[in-house]
Formats: structure tokens, sequence, C-alpha cells
């Protein structure tokens, strides 16, 4: 009896013989995508189509929309980044059934209203770093349509500032006798770099405008309000300096943009230069120059790029990882091992949190999705390196444990207004993300930060240390007791309130010493894009729509 | 838009001499705050036109918290009130009191 081991050897041959009949070498015109991609796609296949939070391989996902539905079907899309309008019209033209992914940013309203409509039959909403594990467990893609600047002839990939999930999807693809197929902006003698090697490129497409990136990151310094310039400094005064956090990440709100912009003003007046926020797992955050010129930072490495930052990264590679060409080299799954890790802090913004602490982005009518933050935001339990910020919060948690076999704790803090957007409480009593975990059946609620997780809630009204909480009512008191007037703080426990205040769990600006007149605009080390353009010396260039000069 | 008004009996004057001031804007999210000193010592008011409607109880508790704190005594506030979120609210009426208790006119 023989028994054939290579049948899907066998089947990626035949797959790129299929569509090697419209192309030149690797080489296919753009005007043949959707030719090749019935040629080598079959029904039912996992298809990554390379959309993270910031990259687009837009021509194949719009190649791949346009598909003869007699030949391509039910596709089941496993992609990390559901951004495009293309990547949910695929569901409802039936190019595509079943998804797997992590975020979806700008398409979360029409998102929620498919999911509800049955329209796209769901499979899970992960982390980055879940998803990618999973290409290599049981999510592995028999196709891959992903994004490059430039290729030569041979077909090696330079994927430049925006590398982003690239590496990661083309390991689990090309090394499981899957198809990559990548789309370019240009064909050249030799590209600057080698990202992608030509061994693991099976097609590339020259498309006729450069791939969409969207400028995810940057936060106009005129936009950020006293309340947050105050919360950002209960947050440094209160967490980053006692802890002495220099290994951390921040998430993208405009609070942790005033603390980046109020480290070489506040932070340099409290003596916390070269103590505090020296090594990031961060993208090339724009409010950070200020900070990076007057010498705070040492190092960072990041998940993805940011538009009209390439110049600023290339002239400060002591800062940034670069390639031999210059560049920022990016890697989602790197960057996200490294902030789960080997960083001792995660501080970020959400839309809700509960009386447990629990927190979710989630709404009844938007599925935003996780991308990293669950990830960031979690204690990781392999960890077994020490560091005084991470040994100090084991210690608050468990002050009656034995220090050599005591773990440590990653400070999770989140970070917010009491009330958000059009007057919207921050703190609620129940998710909406359990309503719609009810409304569809699914077996978990998405919960971005579990409570268990979070040691830290920092509000204008001061900062809640959950780590110092002994009992589930004290945890919620604390919770309650930065929750200012949402309904949630003014149905506090007036009297355990002032005994957490006197334990020091929870801490008020004066009982920091900041008086919250002081928190003026005129603390922010930059006020507008064009003063961040001037920090750089002008080498960041900000994307038109930041621009009004 | 919705009026509201409230009126407190406070232990203490506010300090300085100056006889009215003003602080913040009317925009989205903001609020411009008229401060005149024109009441006995012991008494302060608060006359609030708002654009965001169903927001009586928060505002009851802001004021309450900002008279304890503050004791504006003699001072009446007009604020014209663009939806600014409760804690934009304290803060400028805190900018308010502060500015009137400088020196000068």
């Amino acid at each position: 009896m023989s028994t054939n081991w290579q049948n899907n050897r066998a089947a990626r041959d035949a797959r790129i013989a299929a569509g090697a009949g419209f192309a030149r070498g690797k080489v296919v015109e753009a005007s043949d995508a959707t030719r090749l991609l019935e040629a080598v796609i079959r029904p039912g296949d996992r298809v990554c189509l390379e959309g993270d939070n910031q990259k687009q391989a837009d021509l194949l996902s719009r190649a791949l929309l346009a598909v003869d539905l007699s030949r391509v079907n039910d596709l089941h899309m496993v992609q990390s980044g559901v951004v495009l309008p293309e990547h949910l019209d695929l569901f409802e033209r039936g190019v595509a059934r079943r998804l797997d992914y992590a975020y979806s940013g700008p398409q979360s309203a029409r998102i929620a209203r498919m999911l509800f409509g049955g329209k796209i039959e769901l499979g899970a909403v992960h982390t980055y770093l879940e998803l990618f594990a999973r290409y290599f467990i049981d999510l592995t893609p028999q196709v891959a349509l992903i994004a490059a600047v430039s290729a030569d002839r041979e077909g090696n990939l330079y994927t430049g500032p925006n590398t982003e999930d690239t590496p990661t999807v083309v390991e689990a693809t090309a090394f499981k006798d899957g198809i990559v197929i990548a789309q370019v902006n240009e064909i050249v003698e030799t590209v600057p770099r080698v990202d992608i090697p030509a061994d693991r490129v099976h097609f590339i497409v020259k498309s006729d405008k450069p791939f969409f990136v969207e400028p995810l990151f940057t936060r106009d310094p005129a936009a950020i309000t006293e309340g947050q310039i105050l919360t950002a400094m209960l947050a440094i005064k209160g967490i980053y300096a006692p802890y002495g956090v220099q290994r951390l990440n921040h998430g993208i709100g405009f609070s942790t943009a005033a603390i980046e912009l109020l480290l070489p003003t506040f932070g340099e007046r409290l003596g916390l230069k070269g103590k505090i926020a020296t090594h990031f797992a961060l993208n090339p955050h724009p409010a950070l120059i200020p900070a990076i010129e007057s010498g705070w930072v040492r190092q960072i490495h990041s998940f993805g790029s940011e538009v009209g930052m390439d110049d600023y990264i290339r002239a400060r590679s002591d800062v940034y990882f670069t390639g031999p060409d210059g560049s920022l080299r990016s890697n989602r799954a790197f960057c996200q091992t490294a902030g789960l890790y080997a960083c001792d802090m995660f501080i970020g913004s959400t839309l809700q949190i509960d009386l447990q602490g629990n927190s979710s982005t989630v709404t009844t009518s938007r599925i935003a999705g996780f991308g990293g933050a669950p990830n960031m935001g979690a204690d990781a339990r392999g960890r077994r390196h020490p560091s005084e910020p991470w040994l100090k919060a084991g210690a608050e948690a468990d002050p009656d444990g034995a220090a050599l076999m005591r773990r440590g704790r990653k400070l999770v803090v989140q970070i917010g207004e009491t009330f958000g957007d059009k007057n919207v409480p921050l703190f609620v009593e129940k998710l909406d993300a359990i309503e719609l975990a009810e409304k569809l059946n699914l077996e978990l609620a998405p919960i971005m930060i579990y409570g268990d997780d979070v040691t830290h809630i920092v509000t204008e009204e001061g900062v809640a240390n959950l780590l110092l909480c002994r009992t589930a009512q004290e945890r919620e008191q604390a919770i309650r007791g930065v929750a200012g007037y949402t309904d949630v703080g003014r149905r506090r426990d007036h009297g355990m309130v002032a005994q957490l205040r006197e334990r020091g769990v929870i801490r008020r600006p004066e009982d920091l010493g900041i008086n919250p007149l002081d928190a003026d605009r005129s603390l922010l080390a930059a006020r507008s894009i064009k003063d961040l353009v001037r920090w750089s010396g002008g080498l960041y260039a900000p994307p038109s729509k930041f621009r009004n000069w | 838009m919705e009026d509201l008004r409230f009126q407190h009996r406070v232990r203490a004057r506010a300090g300085g001499i100056r006889k009215s001031a003003i602080v913040g804007v009317v925009a989205s999210g903001n609020l411009e705050v008229l401060v005149e000193r024109v009441l006995p010592d012991t008494e302060c008011a608060l006359d609030i036109k708002t654009a965001a409607i169903g927001f009586g109880e928060v505002w009851t508790a802001v004021i309450g918290d900002f008279v304890e704190r503050y004791s504006p005594g003699g001072l009446r506030f007009s604020i014209n009130d663009g939806g600014a979120r409760p804690d934009t609210v304290s803060l400028r009426l805190a900018q308010a009191v502060r500015l009137i208790a400088e020196n000068g006119q």
C-alpha cells in the first residue's frame, strides 16, 4: 500500500502552474490580477488578504472582489485587519463566507450590522499575536495576498518601513505549501533591502498606485484638552515616577499623546529624565518627537510605521530599528512579543470600564476588534526576568508572599476622562460587550482587557491602584472613587472611598501635589502639528489632512 | 437648550477685589463662564444655558462640589455651555474663581 505524503506540495505546484499562464516570470499585469486569483484560489480556501491597521493590499482586495463566483467562493478570510470597504464587500458578494480577524477600526459599524444580518460567519475576534499564532496551527492560509513597496524580477521584496505583518504571513503560507502573491508599488533592478526572499514569493502584481497606508498614530496636539493634560500629569507623577517605569507601550489616544508631550516639560521639572520612559514598544508616534529630541528616549521598536515619519526615523537610527538601506524595519509579531514580555507597563484608553475593571471598546453597534491591546495589556504568565516596576507591582498585590517565589505584575493602566465624546460615560455597570455576546450567541464576550489584569485606572479625578485592593468591594469602590460625575461615580460609598484614599489606594491631584489649575496647554512641548515639524528640524512631513498651513 | 439656576449659601466671601472675569469659550464641548462680584458675601448664584439636555442631576453634583470646595461668596456666574464634560465645567469654574481673585481692575 502506498500513501502519498506530498499532496499539498503537488496541489501548490498545480496552482502555480495554473497561475503561470498570466505571468511573465513571476510578474503579472494589474489588469490580469483577477484572472490570476481565479486560477490559483479554490473554493473554500483560507485566504489571508493582508490588511492590518495601517498597510493594505488594496489592489489585490479589489481584484479578489471581482472574481467569477463560479470559480472562487465561500472563502475563509484569515486576516488581521478588516479595514477597507472591499474587505466586507467580499462577504456581501459571496466571495467569502467565514472570517477570523483581529481589528476592524473603520469598518466597526458595518461589520456589526453584517454579523447581526448573518452575512458573515464569525470564527473569532483575536488579538494580533493570537491570530498569528493560529496561522501556524489551525488557520494556516492556502493563499496570502500581501503588499510590498518594491520587488526585483526574481521576486525579492522590499516591504520598507511598513513591514508590519508581512514576514509572519509569508512564513506561515510559503512554508506550508501555500501561494504568496504580492502587490508592489514598483519593480526595480535591485531592492533596497530584502525583507522577503524571492523563493517565498510566487507572483508579483505591479500596482498602478502605492498601497494605501492609514496615518493611525498621529494625534494633533492642538486637540489635546486640559482634562487630558491633567490625567497625563497624574499618570506621570502617580505611576511612571514611583514605579520607575522605563520599558513600556503607549496606546494611541490623546491622553497618552499628552503624556508624550509632557515628558520634556513637566517630566523634566520632576527630574525624571533617564529614570522613566526610555525604552518603548511603540509605533513612530509624532507626539514623541519632542521627548526624543530632548534626549529622553533610548530605543523604540515598532509594530508598523507612521505616515510622514520616514525621514525623521532614518535620521534617528540610534533610536529606531532600521535596515542596511536606512529605513525603518517594523515587525508586528516581534513588537507584540516585545510588548508582552519585555515591557513593564501598558497604558491606554478604552470606551467602557465596568465595576470589576473589565474594559471593552465594543458597543452594541460597533465591533472594533482587539488589535494588540489585550497582549500589551496583560500580565505575561511566562515571564521570568525581574525588573523594579514588575517586582514592586507584584509586592503590592501580594505583600505577604515570599519575595523569592512571588510573581511580579505588569502595570496595566487604563487612562481616560470620566466622560468621553458626546458626554458618554467611561464607567458603566454592565459592558455593552456582554449584551452583544448575548445577542450574537457568542461563547465569549469581547473583553479588551480583563479586570484582573488591570492594575491602575487614571482619570481627571485621580489614580486608583487596584493592586492594593484586597476585596471585590474595595475594588469596586476604588473604581467608583475615580469615576467622577458618571452614574457609577455618583453612586460611590463616600466613607469607603475616603478610607481608600487614606490608604493611598485612591490618590487625588492634591495628594500628588498637583493643582488642576496648572493643567494648562502651555505645558505641552508641542501645541500643534507645526510645532512637531519644528522639533524634528523639518524631518517630519505630516500628511496633508494634518496640515493647516 | 436648557436653562438651569442654582443658588447657594456659602461660608465665606471669594478672595480678591476684581469686579468681573471671563474664562473659556463657547464651543462644542467647551463653555464660557462670566463671573461678577455683585452679590452679598454669603451668597452665590449660577445661571446656566446649556446645549445638552437632561444633565440636571450631574450639574447639581458638580455645582455642589464646586461651592463646597471654593466657597465663592458674592459671585454670580453666567455660564454658556456647549455640552462640556463635567470635569471641564469644574475646571472652568475653578479658573473663574482664580481669575477674579487676582489683583486688577
